[in-house]
């Protein structure tokens, strides 16, 4: 019975989609077997690591742990930031295992090495930690590969723009000082001009930076009313918590951080993040849905998700639906499936996978409550709005992706 | 024992080292473990994941050439990363962006841990021991900066989706199969070179200046010379291993240039037996299959990797296989009817 339906299955999906399913039907050696190259031990372990190993878990589970009776195996690695780890471990699951799907966790030098190899062996490739526009640019693979939470452009950009609008168009950046944070400070930089600000200055922090004083003192005398933080991890959170110490926001300007996650907030504390204005791609408080998904993950976890971990969960769950739909674990099949859905689930609202691999969905504009505001744990974001996805994301003909523009 | 307290002078134990090699116990043997091995690698890829055992020999090749320094120079380099890196990054451009082919590429990258080498051994062999290790830790730093911010390294995200261009314009280098056997033609061909190197007139002299410098200067050997020769192989050598690298896995990243991977080869080096020829050879093959290996058991990975160096540090003061021929010497010194004291210290297993 089971063997008929999917035999329908397959047929039925082979007659409707794409010419590139016709060349093989059916699930690859009776499993869908998903492989996940995450920080577990590392500096993104606690936005990424294990809580993305169960979220992704709970997508299994909700698929009931079988695709028309053929099991769905995850495993699971530690690529500990080492873009040899990782691509060794993606080539060798590819070669002995015949990996699927593959996740990749945080970590942009590692997310592309994945690509290339997913690409070259024909695996389909999904990153939700990794932040490079990279992925769907110069590096994209757009038949294999989808960057699915968020990227360099859309947060910068969200951030950017949704703050002129507001008024404050004035701006002053503190960059961390290699490729990714002149990435994210070009982009805010364009984002703010285009909308009629402009950048008072800017100041280049060299990569990893202990003592801001001097830098926040800078942009504390430019009198921007914006400062504009473009870092991540420990400089963010450094960053932010010596602005504290100067009394930047309660002097009156505004305080934009181009990459923060909830467990930064976290880890900064109320006192320290107050009045951050953020752009993030999900919060476990934006609606119903995501209250409800959130809740459940907490009773296993821990902790609320981050919106790398809700985006695994979301990204592994569509994978599997697009799997049933197609009646294939082919990766070109499944991304051209993908790219018909809709992608709707407790994480994404109204998001659709691009041409070029990018998953465009609703982002939002949040601003981190004061401590009184928190009704406790985890309660640390006020949503400002949401931007819908065509204004947050990178324009597709303003992108890199040649493969995808045909 | 004696590599511990390298510039120490005043050591009498070379004089029991020089006893033991005299004896050479364990030469004849290594020749056939060699060939033991070379056929074994020939072999092995039918069983064991290609690409996993060229991995290992890079390293193994970068950690030999390290230990050619640390083991019998006395000179612990804590910038060995800038020239395995760098050398990388050169190999990934000229094979991405110049179209060279596979030799090519290789050996640019080579020229330039050559380069490298010369220009920070000039400069670091001026001073010694802490201070010596200092300078190259900053000077290697210096590298990693360069990387960072140069515009044809691709800042954190690195040189990517690296061509496997042709070997000679054309043995495919596609095949995982083909790469694994070029990976270990260079491998045999470096381990060659450091094997010579350490047992010529050139190699007794490194060791007579890492007991001993000031007597090696007052018998006439020019140490500084000896020092720079013997830091310019070992980073010609570091500098093959990454070109190698990019040639297996296809990318050149920061990793490969930042500190913590001038620290895994000195772990690498230590773990195995510093001043042996197999230690670094056994520390780099336990190390990389330890990082491969436990990636899979989730986020327990450096907490393993933390307690097995501790482990091996109590149980192997002298690294693995220091320890191993030590006690093979022992013993056999004993049942030579010689006492359990004869070879104090083995270099050559």
């Amino acid at each position: 019975m089971k063997l008929l339906r999917t035999m329908l299955l397959a047929g039925a999906a082979t007659a409707l989609a794409s010419p590139a399913l016709a060349q093989d039907g059916g699930i690859s050696d009776d499993a869908v077997k998903i492989g996940m190259l995450l920080d577990m031990s590392g500096p993104y372990s606690a936005l990424d690591g294990q809580g993305s190993v169960v979220a992704v878990q709970m997508a299994i589970d909700e698929m009931g742990g079988e695709i028309d009776g053929k099991k769905i195996e995850l495993m699971t690695a530690d690529h500990q930031n080492k873009a040899d780890i990782g691509s060794n471990l993606a080539r060798q699951w590819s070669d002995q295992n015949n990996v699927d799907l593959i996740l990749g966790g945080a970590n942009s030098g590692v997310g592309i090495a994945l690509q290339e190899v997913t690409s070259e062996k024909n695996i389909a490739y999904i990153n939700n930690g990794a932040a490079s526009a990279a992925l769907t640019n110069e590096n994209c693979a757009p038949e294999t590969g989808i960057h699915w939470t968020y990227d360099t452009d859309a947060l910068a950009n969200g951030t950017a723009v949704a703050m002129v609008k507001e008024g404050n168009d004035s701006w002053y950046f503190i960059t961390a000082d290699y490729a990714f944070g002149h990435k994210l400070e070009e982009n805010a930089m364009d984002a703010v001009k285009a909308n009629g600000g402009t950048v008072v200055g800017n100041v280049r922090a060299p990569f990893p930076t202990q003592d801001f004083s001097s830098f926040l003192l800078q942009a504390q005398g430019s009198g921007a009313k914006v400062i504009g933080l473009a870092n991540a991890g420990t400089d963010t959170q450094n960053s932010v918590k010596q602005a504290q110490e100067f009394g930047i926001v309660q002097g009156g300007q505004k305080l934009a951080s181009l990459l923060l996650f909830l467990t930064d907030v976290e880890a900064l504390g109320l006192d320290a993040s107050q009045g951050l204005t953020l752009t993030t791609g999900f919060y476990w408080d934006q609606d119903d849905m995501a209250r409800e998904w959130s809740a459940k993950f907490e009773e296993k976890h821990g902790s609320k998700p981050t919106m790398v971990q809700a985006g695994m969960y979301s990204s592994a769950l569509n994978y599997l639906k697009a799997v049933k739909e197609a009646g294939t674990d082919e990766a070109k099949a499944v991304v051209a499936k993908l790219k018909e859905m809709p992608i709707e689930d407790a994480f994404s609202r109204n998001g659709k996978v691009r041409a070029d691999g990018l998953m465009v969905h609703d982002m939002f504009l949040a601003q981190v409550k004061t401590p009184d505001e928190s009704k406790g744990n985890w309660d640390f974001y006020n949503i400002i709005r949401t931007i819908p996805g065509d204004d947050a994301f990178r324009k597709l003909e303003d992108g890199s992706c040649e493969a995808a523009k045909g | 024992m004696s590599q511990s307290n390298a510039h120490s002078s005043g050591e009498l134990s070379h004089l029991a080292d020089e006893e033991s090699e005299r004896r050479t116990p364990l030469i004849a043997d290594l020749r056939l473990w060699a060939v033991i091995g070379i056929v074994a690698l020939l072999i092995a890829p039918h069983f064991i994941y290609p690409v996993m055992i060229a991995k290992v020999l890079c390293f193994a090749l970068f950690a030999a050439a390290f230990n050619l320094l640390l083991g019998f120079a006395g000179l612990l380099s804590f910038g060995h990363a800038a020239f395995f890196g760098f050398s990388a990054y050169v190999t990934g451009y000229c094979l991405q962006s110049l179209g060279f082919s596979a030799e090519l590429g290789i050996l640019a990258g080579t020229a330039t841990g050559a380069l490298l080498g010369l220009l920070i051994g000039a400069l670091a062999i001026r001073r010694q021991g802490i201070y010596f290790a200092m300078i190259t830790l900053a000077l290697s730093q210096m590298v990693y900066f360069v990387c960072l911010q140069a515009p044809f390294t691709g800042g954190e995200d690195g040189l990517q989706g690296v061509p496997r261009q042709p070997l000679f314009g054309v043995i495919d280098m596609t095949r995982n199969i083909n790469v694994y056997y070029l990976v270990l033609a260079i491998f045999c061909f470096g381990i060659f070179i450091i094997y010579r190197a350490v047992h010529s007139p050139f190699g007794q002299v490194l060791k007579s200046i890492r007991e001993n410098e000031d007597r090696a200067i007052s018998l006439g050997y020019d140490a500084d010379r000896y020092k720079l020769l013997a830091f310019v192989l070992s980073a010609t050598l570091a500098g093959l291993a990454g070109s190698t690298k990019v040639m297996i896995f296809q990318l050149a990243s920061l990793t490969d240039v930042q500190w913590q991977m001038s620290g895994e080869v000195v772990l690498m080096a230590v773990l195995g037996g510093i001043g042996t020829m197999l230690g670094p050879i056994l520390g780099a093959t336990i190390i990389i299959t330890l990082q491969n290996e436990l990636a899979q058991i989730g986020s327990l990975t450096t907490i393993v990797q933390g307690a097995v160096f501790v482990v091996c540090v109590l149980l192997f003061r002298r690294g693995i296989v220091g320890e191993l021929s030590h006690r093979w010497n022992r013993w056999r010194g004993r049942s030579d009817g010689r006492g359990g004291d004869a070879p104090r210290t083995v270099q050559e297993s």
